[in-house]
């Protein structure tokens, strides 16, 4: 039987076994509501969730117990997943318990209520700050150092090739890909941070300038905005990057201060759209026309005024900005006009060992080169996402 | 079982901070056929929980603890969601207090009124909507042919808040639950909509429950009348005995309420100048005008009341005196000076003696600032105090305003009653120190008790400060009780002004006349006669036209 005939079978299995779920839970708990009043389809879910996770655990016991070697390269990537998904719940859920349990009166409560998506991202968070703070005495290696052994697989075992002074191998011309990774947390991350920076105080101080003062600024700057937000942002970056590298090299400016102001003029629009949005929703309050009947001043307006009660949104802004920039950097870098080498760059790691991942079905280990950047990358967004996910959900409940 | 609704017993609690506290402790009621049963308290007093909790509905975070709500035979606690869907709407109906947030904007109104029949089978399309047509007509909405196939945005307020009633009518309901359908109304449009829910109550024979929080409209809509105060039921009687003869203390001081009144103070002397004067003003916004030549003067120490209804140009006058809507024409005196029409040419002293409280205190007062930060800053702005001088000077406030110092300088708004917070607002407008002040509906948004403690703080800071006051209002009630002059606006022209005295005595202007007869009385007989006397098919609309 072909692919598709067992997806239908397994389909018409599970929504008989959920029709039979919830009928079994009614007879069984004489039709308490949660059974009575469940709909069809979310019984439907139920069993198609308990039928994915057995699947995992299925899978997963299979791909651990058996010694055929190609088994275990079929799965590898899959038990990397599973044991990685295990073992971040259970650092979260300590991390949270911790936070819980130490701590002043405030924290403690804030820990009390946090799904554990939120602490995991806190923790990570916390954790790549650490990274990128010390990165100097943390890393073993400095990220421009040369050593003889290139190509070394990560894992550290030398049956496999690999080597265990270097944890995770080293790439084609024989650097540490720890060592890299670290610094490249200091370099991609503290860059995106400080261009997140930018972009809020422009896009931030502008929107809300807009917003309080109207009229013909607004105009101008909204409508210079919307031509900006016309261009592609990605190619955009790229054709002024191309310029930029010309006027570098003349001036003798970093090429990395171009990109960084680059990025943060591109990305200030959108935060110039939600300051504006913001304000001008706070502009209209009651407070605002009593402060200005007063006859104070515009800063006090803004910074005293409008600011506290916008900074609910503009973080949770800041938090998904940052990681937009951040995934700019990394693109600029994997197109080659980003962080410049040596310096140790996430995006360039994926570009550099990119090949590597044509031997993903035999060696995965040789294959998982590339992918050690990339998951940084994609950690860490994740990371920041449930953080502000969090801080949203929070905010919208205007629990004080 | 001879009651429609029997609820006994019932207890509801509302999850906040992580622990449930009670809404409603233990409240039983029972309603027969073709009854109409009145719920008044305060606002969080657990009318509209318990006008919910009649249909087996909670709000989220709202849980039933016990009790037991009992629909012709079906315990609706226990029902299934199947078992309710067949109910709601089609046996019972709900008529919310903001009409124009309820219906669904992107649906034209017949739509929306033939949903229900629809659904639960009752007709088919094309009958329900002669059938709406019909209870439009009975209604008396204008045009009931067509109004249904317009849009929520494209009719009035009260006119929405009738096609509410309709819509709920729609499936010939047996009960119906009224949730404040008038208090967003003014005076003259909600008699309009008082009549109309009355008749076709009576017609049709539905039994109601009306939630409100005033008196006088319960009077003239309910057979019976129980009283909440904070979840617990205080009194239950017929609606003639309850106004009569109150039983408990609490009822009686709801009762009360309305007996306040200052007498009017002596007229000023002919040459006297004027705290303000408001000549030949004529604004507009856009190519729109909405205020035509008005002109009227404010004397120290005395209250200027101007009333209206919504729409009627009272706001906008504030705002040209105030300087935020600069007026295309005109003159606007302070104390015998012209002062610059635009607030941003004016300087901070001719900006100090003008201040402004707010109808609502909840957008008035910046959410992320202390109490003591909010009333401190006219007084730093102003007067320069810093420092431990200017928080002496907000406790001095706080205590004018009746308002603990210790207890409250470090709040936030938030956690402030609406009282609280309105007294917040008199005190910051205080802080400036000013000679006049513009009050923007000041008690509208309270509740009786509540509005009553205001109006007697600000005739106190009147007497002791010798302050001016503008009084915006539409509720003739607060009128009366404060002010000591008048002036009737409509569609932003002055149609009449005097002192009180001479306001309330007859001979009226027509629009004043309707103005005063439509202020509901605790009488319950006050709406037929007056129906009676105006002619029962030319309600409101009609009385208007004959001007």
């Amino acid at each position: 039987m072909s692919a598709w005939m067992w997806i239908v079978v397994y389909l018409v299995v599970i929504a008989a076994l959920g029709w039979v779920f919830r009928f079994a839970g009614q007879q069984a708990t004489g039709n308490k509501p949660f059974f009575r009043d469940m709909p069809y389809g979310v019984a439907f879910g139920y069993i198609l969730g308990v039928a994915v996770l057995g699947w995992i655990i299925w899978t997963y016991i299979y791909a651990r117990t058996s010694d055929d070697p190609t088994v275990i390269a079929k799965y590898f990537f899959f038990r990397v997943a599973v044991e990685w998904f295990i073992l971040f719940t259970i650092a979260a859920y300590l991390f949270r318990l911790l936070g819980r349990y130490a701590g002043t009166r405030v924290t403690r409560k804030l820990f009390r209520s946090m799904p554990l998506t939120a602490a995991f991202g806190i923790l990570t968070i916390i954790v790549y700050a650490i990274f990128a703070v010390f990165a100097q005495w943390i890393a073993p290696h400095g990220q421009e150092q040369i050593f003889a052994q290139a190509n070394i697989i990560a894992g550290g075992d030398p049956a496999l090739g690999g080597n265990p002074d270097f944890p995770l191998g080293t790439d084609q011309i024989g650097r540490d890909i720890l060592s890299r990774l670290i610094y490249g947390a200091q370099n991609t991350v503290g860059i995106a941070f400080i261009t997140t920076l930018l972009a809020f105080l422009l896009g931030g101080s502008l929107g809300f300038l807009a917003a309080t003062l109207g009229g013909w600024l607004d105009q101008l700057l909204s409508r210079a905005v919307d031509v900006l937000m016309a261009i592609p942002s990605l190619i955009f970056a790229l054709l002024l990057m191309t310029i930029a590298s010309v006027w570098a090299s003349t001036l003798g400016v970093p090429l990395t201060i171009f990109m960084v102001l680059i990025i943060a003029v591109i990305d200030s629009t959108r935060v110039f759209r939600l300051a504006r949005a913001v304000g001008s929703n706070i502009v209209v309050m009651d407070y605002i026309e009593a402060a200005k009947l007063r006859g104070e001043g515009l800063t006090y307006l803004i910074f005293r005024e409008i600011l506290p009660n916008a900074t609910a949104p503009l973080l949770a802004e800041f938090g998904l900005r940052f990681c937009f920039v951040f995934l700019t950097i990394a693109s600029l870098s994997f197109l080659g006009v980003g962080i410049q080498p040596p310096l140790a760059d996430w995006g360039t790691m994926v570009r550099d060992l990119s090949a590597f991942i044509n031997y993903a079905s035999f060696a995965p280990q040789a294959a998982s080169t590339p992918l050690l950047a990339a998951g940084a990358i994609a950690l860490l967004t994740i990371a920041v996402n449930f953080v502000v996910d969090w801080m949203l959900h929070k905010s919208s409940g205007l629990k004080e | 079982m001879s009651d429609l609704l029997e609820i006994k017993d019932l207890w509801i609690e509302g999850r906040s901070d992580e622990v449930w506290n009670p809404i409603i402790n233990g409240a039983s009621l029972s309603l027969k056929k073709g009854e109409v049963l009145g719920l008044i308290g305060e606002s969080g007093a657990g009318k509209s929980t318990l006008g919910l909790a009649a249909m087996g509905f909670t709000r989220d975070g709202v849980r039933i603890s016990s009790g037991s709500v009992v629909f012709d035979g079906i315990d609706l606690i226990n029902a299934s969601a199947a078992e309710k869907r067949d109910l709601l709407g089609k046996r019972i109906a709900y008529v919310a207090q903001s009409a124009a947030a309820s219906f669904n904007p992107a649906h034209k109104l017949i739509d929306q009124h033939t949903e229900a029949p629809v659904q639960h089978h009752v007709s088919s399309r094309s009958d329900s909507v002669e059938d709406g047509i019909e209870l439009y007509r009975r209604l008396r909405l204008p045009n009931p042919e067509e109004i249904g196939f317009r849009y929520p945005h494209q009719v009035s307020g009260g006119q929405l808040q009738r096609a509410m009633t309709a819509m709920a009518m729609s499936c010939r309901p047996d009960l119906i639950i009224f949730d404040e359908p008038t208090t967003a109304l003014d005076v003259t449009t909600q008699i309009e909509v008082l009549a109309s829910i009355r008749d076709i109550v009576e017609q049709f024979d539905t039994a109601a429950i009306y939630i409100t929080h005033d008196l006088a409209v319960v009077a003239q809509m309910a057979d019976r009348i129980k009283v909440l105060l904070k979840g617990d039921e205080v009194e239950e009687s017929d609606t003639r005995e309850m106004l009569t003869s109150p039983k408990e203390e609490y009822t009686k001081s709801l009762w009360a309420v309305r007996s306040f009144e200052r007498p009017a103070k002596a007229k000023v002397p002919g040459d006297a100048v004027p705290i303000v004067r408001v000549k030949n003003v004529t604004a507009a916004y856009g190519k729109v005008v909405v205020l035509h030549d008005i002109s009227f003067d404010i004397h120290a120490g005395r209250t200027v009341a101007v009333v209206g209804e919504s729409g009627s140009g009272k706001s906008t006058a504030a705002r040209c005196i105030t300087g935020l809507l600069p007026p295309s024409e005109g003159v606007i005196e302070f104390e015998g000076e012209p002062m610059p029409l635009d607030y941003r040419k004016r300087t901070k002293m001719q900006l100090r003696q003008a201040q402004m409280i707010y109808q609502m205190a909840d957008t008035a007062l910046n959410p992320r600032k202390s109490i003591g930060e909010i009333i401190g800053r006219p007084i730093e702005f102003y007067m320069g105090l810093r420092g431990a001088k200017k928080r002496e000077r907000v406790r001095e406030l706080l205590n004018e305003i009746e308002l603990e110092p210790d207890q409250y300088i470090d709040r936030l708004p938030s956690e402030l009653s609406g009282g609280q917070k309105q007294r917040i607002g008199i005190a910051r407008a205080l802080a400036a120190e000013p000679k006049f002040i513009i009050c923007d509906e000041v008690t509208s948004a309270l509740d009786q008790l509540v509005a009553e403690g205001i109006l007697r703080l600000l005739a106190r800071l009147q007497d002791t400060l010798g302050l001016s006051y503008m009084f915006i209002t539409h509720d003739l009630a607060t009128v009366r009780a404060i002010s000591d002059e008048v002036v009737v606006m409509k569609d932003g022209r002055v149609v009449e002004q005097g002192s009180k005295v001479e306001m309330f005595k007859p001979p009226h202007h027509p629009y004043t006349d309707l103005l005063l007869s439509s202020v509901p009385e605790m009488d319950p007989d006050w709406l037929t006669n007056l129906l009676a006397e105006r002619g029962v098919d030319n309600i409101g609309d009609a009385a208007v036209d004959k001007m």
